[in-house]
């Protein structure tokens, strides 16, 4: 379970506090205006910035003081998710060994879970030679072969065409979500949400709601929410 | 905990912090040990302030008729469109690597008495102009730096984005004062600075072109001291004053807003314009035209005079020239390690360092390493370890320059993704950094070994029997009157210097991934 | 180990113990003496031949090798320093008398010392294209008075030994008035050079008329290269000597080996192998010996040369003279 226990997080003028905690298994969209602070509060749990005060604690362990790598938490940021000079398998290679030296039981398993999100065979291109849909594939990949409990996702295919972030967040439920495992994924889309998501943090004017059930949340949106939807 | 980035110490601190180490010891340490072998005993020549007087006026006066000429061809190159252009813009960029000894034949052969400009300036009628005294000095300053000042505008004018010339086309606003002259403002300062501090320690050039006392630089005076009068104190004495020199005018770089980043290659998108035709089209390849010339000319004399002593090359030539292109390899790959130990590093004193050796006399540096390792080991036993080490620390601060922006881009796209990873250390170099920095790698590696290549250095003061590098066999030859030799000597060193800073800068490129 | 040897090298052989093979001599020379185009290796060769020895060099600039080296230093001999320099080496008591016979010594002045012994001189001279220089001055004050189109190149008195040498010429010839003179040879002088080479590659370039280099320097274009247009303007007031010394070391230690080179320095072998590679004057061999292409020529009436005592006096007016001639 995650916790976010008293969390502040100060920055020149911007400020943003949470304090709540997320059923294992949820997949909860992260909702709010541009600029409230989406993708700083899933900075703060991947552990890229220090909260001002309170702690980020996950099943009773305090991840507080933890760099990134150490956390149960794999991330998928906005753009550069792949190293451009590695191969597809380098690429997810560095998700089971940093320094690289992969046994043949380890290159088996990358073969396999490229398999399993549609790259079979493409695990010796550079991302540059792979579309945009395959490189997110491609991503989802590593996500998915570094297998931690935690996954944040920050709007990892907001650059793709409607159809094609429709499908990526389908293979994202369809091989990432399960027991054991929690998203939290930033999302624009209130259609992203309805189609993933079920539960939903609202994070404007200085505050990361606790999170709501997503169905009930947008069948009958709070006046933030209602704002934010343009409604 | 404030807010911000957390500290994760993604690459081991103690590398940047053996090379700054290293570099202090080399600079100031052994200006500290030549002042100890001088019994402390600081004192200035009676000619020493009007050298001191002359060498800033004449790094003032170079540095400003660098950036000044500089603007309009950045200019012109960075709006017009023709065929060649990169190959130009890569060939502009020899004289700045190219040995001294080599440039000063062919700066002569162009604007020498026998030269071709007044051979030309004769059949018109025109008296002879003269290349020696102060103006010589600032031409051939002038020769080395422009390059470097076009190269910096020039990425200052392609940092400009597309979009905003066309917003400023379709208001029809003046893009010279809307967009080009604040970007003016921000980079020129820098460029005028870097090339200031360049030719604030430069000396070779004033010692053939200077034509007399009143042209004496302070590097050509510490070489006085050091080589003829044996006064270590003097010589200490000037070297400290030219890193106040330097300090100052670093301190004044800072004032003025910072130096440009970036150094390195990239330079192949043309700006898109909306504007100028018919004159400016025409003012724009007059001045490619005339930097072209003045910048290629002497090349070619070098060519054109070294060729007859091709027929008979010295024996000796190529053991020689093997040795200095080990010396350059040895310097190259040091001092890519020192500066990319001191970029990831970061901070201030690590910048610091790296600039360190631009204030530096190798003179006085050679001599320092004299002092400290005669009492342990046969000076010749160590005379290509010590001249590579040297010449590293000599092109230690355009090699970090060139890396510091790189690495800082790789680290903004992929640092995080790292991260998360867990990349750290050796991975973190092997896997993100030294892949992503490729280009500008090769481009400092090659910079390194054609300084190295070209530069006499302390070799004379070190060298033993069999030991003499490609330039000090140059030296040799003249000495003995084979001036023609020496001249195919010369055209060899000038390939050599080229191929290297070409095979380097070519790596760097071939296969580097987008 | 008895060598079969001429009669006269077996004197001298007899009173130095037997040598090992194994045994170095380390000789300082400068750069340009030991490099494959200098007297160098011949000299190494011959040495080496007749001593049973290895002879090794290292190059470099003497006297600040020398002082910074100090007593500790590894040389045994060291040959090329300049005359001007001989006070400041004397100074240092790093050398020891060399006791070679200097009643053979041919320079044109007389030679006593007995720690510097001379290998070589020539003397100071500017030297012109016989084709291409129409008045070639006579004199000293000639070339002072000569038009300002006239084009020449010297070396800086700061970091050269002909430099240094030209100060003194010009301080012995004119005098209290040396400095006006240099005025006057100003806008004459294109360019003052570090060095003689660069000096001497402006005048081959053709970028200057007159170089300032040795009365000895056509001798090369003559013999090496088989031209005939190369002149040194011969001056009524006399010319500047040069005179290139050879010394040992007090702390060598092999004094015997080190003593055995100096004799070395005024035998006939060593003495043919200096006009040829060094392209000046020999200093132990009669004018009538030398080479074809030096004998014929021009020499100076009469030579100048201050001693050491007098030089170390004379160069810092001498100097300061030339700066302020140059600088008005």
């Amino acid at each position: 379970m995650l916790r976010l226990e008293g969390l502040e997080i100060r920055q020149d003028d911007f400020a943003l506090s949470a304090d709540w905690s997320l059923d294992d298994g949820a997949i909860c969209a992260v909702m709010g205006p541009s600029g409230g602070g989406k993708s700083t509060l899933l900075s703060v749990i991947a552990g890229f910035l220090a909260p001002t005060r309170g702690r980020v604690v996950w099943d009773g362990r305090d991840l507080t003081g933890l760099p990134p790598a150490v956390r149960p938490i794999s991330i998928l940021f906005q753009d550069n998710n792949l190293f451009p000079h590695l191969t597809v398998e380098r690429n997810l290679g560095l998700g089971l060994d940093p320094r690289l030296r992969l046994d043949a039981n380890q290159k088996a398993r990358i073969a396999e879970v490229l398999a399993r999100v549609g790259l079979a065979g493409l695990g010796d291109r550079k991302p540059g030679a792979l579309s945009g849909g395959q490189q997110s594939r491609a991503a989802l990949a590593r996500v998915l072969l570094m297998d931690r409990p935690l996954v944040l996702l920050d709007e990892p295919f907001a650059a793709l065409g409607p159809g094609l972030r429709a499908e990526m967040l389908d293979l994202a439920r369809e091989v990432l979500a399960g027991p054991g495992r929690t998203l939290l994924m930033v999302s624009h889309a209130p259609e992203d949400a309805a189609r993933i998501a079920d539960r939903i943090v609202l994070v404007g004017e200085g505050r990361a709601a606790p999170p709501g059930e997503a169905q009930a949340l947008l069948a009958d949106p709070p006046p933030a929410l209602r704002a934010y939807l343009g409604l | 905990m404030a807010a911000g980035p957390v500290a994760v110490i993604r690459v081991a601190r103690w590398p940047g912090g053996l090379a700054a180490g290293l570099v202090l010891a080399l600079t100031l340490g052994t200006l500290a040990a030549v002042l100890w072998r001088a019994g402390f005993a600081l004192r200035l020549g009676p000619a020493d302030l009007s050298a001191i007087r002359f060498t800033i006026w004449q790094a003032l006066l170079s540095a400003a008729l660098s950036v000044g000429f500089a603007v309009p061809v950045a200019r012109a190159l960075a709006r017009r469109r023709f065929a060649g252009r990169g190959a130009l813009v890569t060939l502009l960029g020899a004289p700045f690597i190219l040995p001294v000894v080599v440039a000063v034949m062919g700066l002569l052969g162009v604007f020498g008495r026998g030269g071709v400009l007044n051979d030309a300036l004769g059949l018109v009628g025109l008296g002879p102009v003269s290349i020696y005294g102060w103006h010589g000095v600032v031409l051939a300053h002038v020769f080395f730096n422009l390059p470097l000042a076009t190269r910096l505008i020039l990425q200052g004018w392609q940092a400009i984005p597309a979009e905003r010339f066309r917003l400023a086309a379709s208001l029809g606003a003046p893009t010279g004062r809307l967009l080009e002259w604040p970007m003016l403002r921000a980079v020129a300062p820098g460029a005028f600075a870097v090339i200031f501090l360049i030719c604030l320690t430069s000396f070779a050039v004033a010692l053939i072109l200077g034509g007399g006392p009143r042209a004496t630089t302070v590097e050509l005076a510490i070489y006085q001291a050091v080589r003829f009068e044996f006064d270590l104190g003097r010589a200490a004495t000037l070297a400290a004053v030219q890193f106040g020199l330097c300090a100052a005018a670093a301190v004044a770089v800072r004032a003025a807003g910072g130096a440009p980043e970036a150094m390195g290659g990239g330079l192949d998108r043309v700006v898109e314009r909306h504007e100028g035709g018919g004159w400016s089209r025409a003012a724009d390849a007059a001045w490619i035209a005339l930097a072209a010339l003045f910048l290629l000319a002497p090349l070619a004399m070098v060519v054109a005079r070294g060729l007859p002593g091709l027929v008979e090359l010295p024996d000796g030539l190529w053991a020689a020239a093997g040795r200095s292109v080990a010396v350059a390899l040895g310097a190259t790959a040091l001092t890519l390690v020192l500066a990319l130990a001191l970029v990831l590093r970061g901070g201030v004193a690590a910048q610091l360092s790296s600039l360190l050796p631009l204030a530096a006399s190798s003179l006085v540096m050679g001599t320092g390493l004299f002092v400290v390792l005669y009492p342990f080991v046969a000076p010749r036993d160590v005379a290509l370890v010590v001249t590579a080490l040297v010449n590293a620390a000599m092109a230690l601060p355009f090699a970090a320059r060139v890396l510091a922006p790189a690495v800082a881009q790789a680290e903004a796209a992929h640092g995080r993704l790292a991260d998360s990873l867990g990349l750290h250390g050796w991975a973190r170099l092997r896997w993100l950094i030294l892949p992503r920095i490729r280009r500008p790698l090769g481009f400092a590696a090659g910079l390194t070994a054609a300084l190295s290549m070209g530069d006499l250095g302390v070799i004379a003061l070190f060298a033993g029997d069999g030991q003499a590098t490609l330039p000090l066999l140059m030296v040799r030859l003249m000495g003995a009157y084979r001036m023609e030799q020496a001249a195919g000597a010369a055209l060899v060193l000038l390939a050599l210097s080229l191929a290297l800073f070409w095979v380097f800068d070519r790596g760097g490129r071939v296969d580097a991934a987008a | 180990m008895i060598h079969r040897l001429p009669a006269g090298l077996a004197l001298t052989l007899a009173a130095a113990p037997a040598l090992a093979q194994s045994e170095t001599l380390t000789v300082y020379a400068p750069d340009y003496f030991a490099s494959e185009w200098g007297p160098g290796p011949a000299i190494e060769a011959a040495f080496e031949a007749e001593c049973g020895c290895d002879l090794e060099y290292q190059t470099g600039d003497l006297m600040p090798r020398l002082l910074l080296e100090g007593a500790r230093t590894e040389a045994d001999v060291a040959i090329g320093l300049d005359s001007t320099e001989m006070a400041r080496a004397r100074e240092t008591g790093l050398f020891a008398p060399h006791g070679a016979p200097t009643g053979e010594l041919t320079l044109p002045i007389a030679w006593e010392d007995e720690v510097f012994l001379p290998f070589n001189w020539s003397y100071l001279a500017f030297v012109y294209d016989n084709e291409a220089l129409g008045e070639v001055p006579a004199s000293f004050a000639e070339l002072v008075a000569a038009p300002d189109d006239l084009r020449i190149a010297i070396q800086d008195p700061r970091s050269s030994v002909s430099g240094l040498s030209l100060a003194l010429w010009a301080d012995e010839v004119f005098g209290d008035e040396a400095e006006e003179k240099w005025a006057a040879l100003a806008p004459k002088i294109v360019t003052v050079t570090p060095g003689w080479s660069e000096s001497y590659g402006l005048f081959t370039e053709g970028e200057v008329d007159m170089v300032l280099s040795y009365t000895t320097s056509p001798a090369y274009h003559r013999i090496a290269e088989e031209d005939d247009t190369v002149s040194a303007a011969i001056f009524e007031e006399g010319h500047y000597m040069t005179i290139e010394l050879a010394a040992m070391l007090e702390g060598t230690d092999n004094p015997d080996l080190a003593r055995r080179f100096m004799e070395f320095v005024v035998s006939d072998t060593f003495q043919e192998i200096i006009p040829t590679s060094n392209w000046s004057y020999p200093s132990a061999m009669p004018a009538a010996e030398w080479p074809e292409g030096f004998r014929d020529l021009p020499l100076p009436e009469q030579a100048i040369w201050l001693p050491e005592a007098e030089a170390s006096e004379a160069r810092d007016p001498a100097i300061a003279a030339w700066q302020q001639g140059l600088s008005r």
